[in-house]
């Protein structure tokens, strides 16, 4: 062999085990897995009981403002004293860690705790009790997944004599039926997941319905609307074209409302806006779309008459006051003729939030203002600012007066003593 | 369209009914487009003023101006709760971090004139003593001054430190007291704690009166890191 053929040779036996080197370490494709990857099912339930955990709105009693998601603490207050939403993360000592299924079904269903005591309703098992074994479960799974966090429960802070849980033996005799939901066969499945959710999770009859003295709300009543205790908030009647009936509604705009927080025929504020923000724009469509074909089905009652022209009447120099605060304030945003920017700015022409019986919730728009809440569908909401400091009691009963009988709107005049009053009890 | 008809309609209403119940003011909802930031924020105007400009009775301060972070920082501690004013609280508390940015981004961004000063119920002992300690400090109480972190013009230091000119005696006097008992609190380490701790009742009144006599030129706070600040505080760090 000459010289240029040994070159031409280990020349050949590098190339040979560089390409064995560059075969061997180049990187390839990982192995087919033995499955489609697809969330385990195990995740699956994870998510959905995280899933329905929003739909149930756990979140907003069961964390303190600024606290560890679930760990308790936040104070509610009710008539009856502050009760204590206690702390449902997985913590053996003060959470539920050491809790089973069984338990937390039980809990759900009967609203027995795990060592018998008796709940308050201030925890919605009333509405709970629908709730199925397999999405029990799921919630369950869902709450034992969470971060621990060892914070005690804060005792209830309860006057004599609702300190005294025997009671609820006979509040629960009263007001308590216990028992999953139940399809209706003469609905459809969209209908029956709405009346499930509303129903169930969604405890909407919480606030919808009015509670009375006992603190108990009674079906005869369901969702005929009220007062919600504590907050001087007006939760309007789901059932009466009046209030917040949305018999007269497109399904879309009621899916909208619940979902996004706007739509165009109304926008949530208050109370209704941190359910949107904290449950409901977690939804799916098809469920925001389920609970809005039940909520428009429900059987229309009409549990006050419309009023008489006779307490329509106002005061023309009430109406004229009324029409220049109006021009000024509010009809940059609401227009000229109430017909607002929807879904930015509401209507007040023919919007039935604006003209039914109570004026609580416009009183408290004039003097607080409000925004809607930022949600996945609507990230960046317009709002409405506060007048308190601008508006006195005679100019906010003027305006409210004005938006409630104008433009045809079927409502009645109010007091500068209603605004005084609300003006009183709101924070400034 | 409907937009300029119902503006339109706004308009002519005004003119019919004679005298309005309030001049067209600052304080006085109005914007151009429905789907623009200053029509998103018409929640704000009535206390801060179209521009945040502050308006000219009360309690409310001007925002405009104010280092974004800062303002950024203290929507979320309005809605989470760490700041605590009712109206606020409310306002704010269904709106998620990327809007309150984006909100706050606004605010900073605007430069309007600032107000007519107010006047100060304060003698002339007073206003030196407020003078002294914004601009020197006093260091037998341990208090450096306000310009060592809120800038030489008092118009603030990015990215979170807000301007005092502009502010009115009574919102400052709020703040610090507030301060001053634990109800405020800014991010850990809190500097501010630490000076309003320092602070005696006079000491506050004569402060907070000569900062609201100042009449601000450049209302543009100062870069960041101009200049070394005396005590180390969480809020320069932008969230």
């Amino acid at each position: 062999m000459n010289l240029g053929a040994r070159i031409a040779f280990f020349v050949a036996i590098l190339i040979g085990i560089a390409a064995t080197a560059v075969y061997i370490l180049h990187p390839r494709a990982l192995p087919a897995p033995a499955q489609a990857t697809r969330p385990s099912a195990e995740t699956r339930l994870l998510a959905r009981g995280e899933y329905l955990a929003r739909a149930g709105d756990c979140v907003a009693c069961h964390t303190e403002i600024n606290g560890k998601p679930f760990a308790g603490g936040r104070p509610m207050p009710t008539p009856f004293g502050a009760l204590y939403a206690p702390n449902i993360t997985p913590d053996e000592e003060t959470g539920l860690g050491l809790w089973t299924a069984d338990d937390f079904y039980r809990m759900l269903h009967q609203g027995v705790s795990r060592d018998g005591t008796l709940l308050y309703p201030a925890m919605p098992f009333a509405s709970y009790t629908k709730v199925t074994r397999a999405d029990s479960d799921a919630l369950y799974a869902y709450l034992q997944s969470v971060p621990p966090v060892k914070q005690k429960n804060r005792p209830h802070e309860l006057g004599f004599p609702f300190n005294n849980r025997d009671l609820l033996i006979g509040w629960r005799t009263l007001y308590f039926r216990e028992g999953e939901y139940q399809p209706d066969p003469s609905q459809g499945a969209q209908w029956n997941r709405g009346a499930y959710l509303v129903q169930g999770l969604g405890h909407c009859a919480m606030c919808h319905t009015a509670i009375n003295a006992l603190g108990g709300s009674s079906e005869s009543k369901a969702f005929e609307g009220g007062m919600i205790p504590n907050q001087n908030w007006y939760a309007p009647s789901l059932t009466s074209n009046r209030e917040a009936g949305l018999g007269d509604w497109p399904l879309q705009d009621i899916a909208d409302l619940l979902q996004t927080g706007v739509s165009h025929r109304g926008t949530t504020y208050g109370p209704m806006a941190e359910v949107v923000y904290n449950s409901l724009q977690y939804l799916s469509d098809e469920d925001a779309m389920a609970m809005a074909v039940y909520l428009k089905a429900l059987p229309r009652r009409e549990s006050e008459a419309p009023p008489t022209s006779q307490a329509r009447l106002v005061d023309p120099a009430v109406m004229e006051l009324g029409r220049k605060v109006y021009a000024v304030q509010c009809a940059a945003c609401h227009g000229g003729e109430g017909e607002g920017h929807a879904p930015a700015f509401p209507p007040l022409k023919g919007n039935q939030s604006i003209t039914m019986l109570s004026p609580v919730n416009s009183i408290r728009m004039v003097l607080n203002g409000g925004y809607a809440p930022g949600t996945l569908k609507n990230p960046r909401p317009h709002g409405m600012p506060p007048f308190a400091h601008l508006l006195d009691d005679e100019q906010v009963a003027a305006v409210v007066t004005y938006v409630r009988v104008a433009w045809e709107n079927n409502g009645t005049p109010v007091t500068p003593a209603q605004a005084n009053e609300l003006r009183k009890l709101l924070p400034e | 369209m409907t937009r300029a008809l119902s503006l339109l309609l706004a308009t002519v209403g005004l003119a019919l009914a004679g005298t309005p119940v309030r001049a067209q003011d600052a304080t006085t909802p109005a914007f151009k487009e429905v789907d623009s930031i200053e029509a998103r924020v018409q929640g704000c105007v009535t206390c801060h003023g179209n521009a945040g400009q502050g308006t000219r009775d009360g309690y409310y301060p001007r925002i405009a101006g104010k280092p974004a972070a800062y303002l950024f920082n203290q929507l979320v501690a309005f809605r989470d709760g760490q700041r605590k004013y009712p109206p606020m609280n409310y306002l704010v508390a269904t709106l998620p971090d990327a809007y309150l940015r984006e909100i706050a981004q606004h605010f900073a961004a605007q430069r309007p004139s600032f107000a007519p000063q107010t006047t100060v119920q304060a003698d002339a002992a007073t206003l030196e003593r407020g003078r002294v300690l914004a601009t020197q400090g006093d260091s037998r109480v341990n208090v450096p001054a306000c310009t060592a972190c809120h800038g030489v013009a008092l118009a603030g230091m990015e990215p979170g430190i807000p301007g005092l000119v502009g502010l009115r005696s009574n919102y400052i006097v709020g703040q610090l007291t507030r301060w001053r008992v634990g109800d405020r609190h800014a991010a850990a380490p809190d500097c501010m704690a630490r000076v309003a701790a320092r602070l005696s009742d006079p000491d506050i009144a004569a402060v907070a009166s000569w900062l609201a006599q100042q009449s601000p030129k450049d209302a543009a706070p100062e870069p960041a890191n101009l200049q070394r600040m005396p005590y180390a505080c969480g809020s320069t760090g932008a969230r």
